[in-house]
């Protein structure tokens, strides 16, 4: 008979009951007998089943598929059932939570509301413009390869779990719902892209992302959540939905370091805003104020790169591209 | 060890202590900086540029490590932006296919990147390369007493693929290694790496300020003296933005934030001034009191 090592590994768990505790939070450990290649869920169930029968958890097909079981395991969000206990243990003990962004139910099962009121948002179906063809709606191969990674997307929640805008901003549209976004708007059968765009523009958008890379580094099916927003910011700009501060950012600081190599910090800020937003630019005041009195103020005339005209160059060979 | 040094946009824009402060612990760790050797390099793109088109900008940092390269030395950079953003091309030149595509514009200028000499930030040259042994026989100054809470800044931990944290996991942890070395105490928290709000601050003020306000009063009400950042531009946003975040909140924070050069000044006994750590919006008076010395 095969022969694993056991261990007992002490659980953590973050439990929320509303008939409990008032309804507050609170953390129970658990020492759990486990074998080597039990994963997370594996320790999970069998506390549910052999030591407190009043845990609650969401779990279906335990293979990675269905997306049921996306949690906190030591503060990152993971597909509990993806995840190796011998992994992610550090001197055999692990903390669960319930995935962050979300209100609880009961203790690891989150309410999904507010994510699919967000992927709604986005209207995740096909808009064909046209007459309908007689056959199918044709696409050209590689767009559809290409669109493969972002339909890998489970739904899991991983993602929007540990977004760091989702935590100060409740109305960001946030990395799930925008990649589904992306997965229509580059779908070359799709008739309403320059619409979609125009609602992603507004407070809430692809111009919310702070690009901190959290919803890269957890997506349990590398569908890079980010990369498809910055794809999002890239078409708006193109398609010239670009009268607003993100965009002017985006573009003003391209502009700065094709002429000058390196960054003016003042010119980004003075072009982002626009020259004449005396409002705007009167509540940076103070700031400067601020800086300068601590020796901080970055210089009208910033260094620059002693071969301006070779980053020219590059620039000019592969701007469009 | 000899580095072209890549300074960055922000030390020798909005954050000149951070320059001098480097400058200054670099001759005491043996670090040998070449300040010329990059002096025709670009910006490198800082994420920014990348969102319109990432080839132009793996191109960009390409030719940085190929002038570097050129040379002979790897290049040391003191920004987790500029870091992260390098590591990531880096990452992607891996492909084969894909680095001859760039070496075919580089070879305009005569050059060529081979990606043999991964650039590194000088928090993981001093933690890698000189060691807790060494580096601790250069300590002149316990900060014992100080408690510092650690900021990484996004692109120092995240993809965590591209910055090889498989291969060096002692990078996950490097910041507080360093602090434990100086004698300090390290206050954890939840949101060291989180995002400081930086890249949202002309876009999305109030958001932004709710995250510098979120971080600096947990790691204050934790009883942290200082955040420390190897991020100027988390510095900037947690520093120049500290105040009107405190504001947003109806409280107090008063949390100094220092750049890692500068804690590490201060451990390898110089002055704070020459460190420049009075150039900070949020002083750093009562910081420098806690360890005994005159602001």
């Amino acid at each position: 008979m095969l022969q694993t090592a056991k261990k007992t590994i002490q659980i953590e768990i973050k439990r929320q009951d509303p008939e409990i505790n008032n309804g507050e939070s609170y953390n129970q450990i658990y020492d759990v007998e486990v074998e080597d290649w039990f994963t997370v869920l594996d320790a999970l169930i069998k506390i549910r089943e052999e030591i407190d029968g009043t845990l609650s958890l969401r779990c279906a097909c335990r293979a990675s598929i269905c997306g049921s079981c996306a949690m906190r395991v030591n503060g990152q969000a993971k597909l509990v059932c993806k995840t190796k206990l011998s992994v992610v243990e550090k001197n055999n003990k692990i903390l669960v939570e319930p995935v962050g962004n979300m209100p609880v139910i009961s203790d690891l099962v989150a309410d999904f509301k507010p994510f699919w009121d967000k992927f709604n948002a986005v209207e995740p179906y096909l808009k064909p413009e046209g007459e309908v063809p007689e056959g199918e709606y044709l696409a050209p191969n590689d767009d559809m390869v290409h669109l493969v990674g972002v339909m890998n997307c489970i739904m899991c929640g991983a993602c929007v779990s540990d977004c760091t805008v989702l935590e100060v901003k409740d109305n960001f549209l946030g990395p799930a719902a925008l990649a589904k976004s992306y997965r229509f708007i580059a779908d070359p059968r799709d008739g309403s892209q320059f619409e979609r765009l125009q609602n992603l523009e507004k407070d809430g958008g692809i111009w919310d992302c702070t690009r901190c890379m959290q919803c890269v580094e957890v997506c349990p099916k590398d569908v890079d959540p980010m990369e498809r927003i910055m794809s999002l910011r890239s078409k708006s700009i193109e398609n010239k939905i670009d009268k607003n501060y993100g965009a002017r950012h985006a573009k003003s600081f391209t502009d700065l370091i094709k002429n000058n190599g390196i960054l003016n910090e003042v010119l980004l800020i003075l072009r982002t805003k626009g020259l004449f937003n005396i409002i705007e630019l009167a509540k940076l005041l103070p700031i400067a104020i601020s800086a300068q009195l601590a020796g901080k103020r970055p210089p009208f005339f910033s260094h620059s790169s002693k071969n301006k005209n070779q980053i020219k160059k590059i620039f000019k060979k592969l701007e469009d591209k | 060890m000899k580095f072209a040094f890549f300074p960055g946009c922000v030390s020798r824009g909005a954050c000149p202590e951070l320059y001098t402060s480097t400058v200054k612990i670099s001759g005491i760790l043996g670090i040998e900086l070449d300040e010329k050797a990059l002096e025709s390099a670009s910006c490198t793109g800082a994420g920014v540029l990348q969102e319109k088109n990432q080839l132009l900008g793996d191109t960009l940092n390409a030719r940085n490590i190929a002038l570097a390269e050129k040379q002979n030395l790897p290049i040391l950079t003191i920004c987790s932006t500029c870091q992260g953003v390098m590591s990531q091309a880096e990452y992607r030149l891996e492909n084969e296919e894909y680095r001859a595509q760039i070496n075919e514009t580089l070879a305009d200028e005569g050059l060529e990147y081979t990606g043999k000499t991964p650039t590194r930030h000088i928090l993981w040259i001093i933690v890698e390369e000189i060691g807790e042994k060494k580096f601790k026989s250069l300590v002149k100054r316990q900060l014992d007493g100080l408690r510092l809470a650690p900021f990484y800044g996004c692109y120092l931990v995240r993809p965590s693929k591209a910055l090889k944290f498989y291969e060096k996991p002692e990078r996950e942890t490097c910041l507080e290694d360093l602090t434990e070395w100086v004698g300090a105490t390290v206050v954890d928290f939840p949101g060291k790496t989180a995002c400081c709000g930086f890249p949202i601050v002309t876009i999305n003020e109030k958001a932004s300020l709710k995250m510098v306000g979120n971080h600096t009063s947990t790691a204050k009400d934790l009883g942290a003296d200082a955040m420390v950042t190897p991020c100027p531009l988390c510095h900037l946003n947690l520093d120049q933005y500290q105040d009107r975040a405190a504001g947003m909140m109806k409280r107090k924070i008063d949390l100094p934030i220092i750049h890692v050069p500068q804690l590490v000044g201060l451990a390898l006994g110089l002055d704070p001034e020459e460190l420049k750590i009075n150039k900070h919006v949020i002083s750093t008076k009562k910081l420098l009191t806690e360890i005994s010395l005159k602001p």
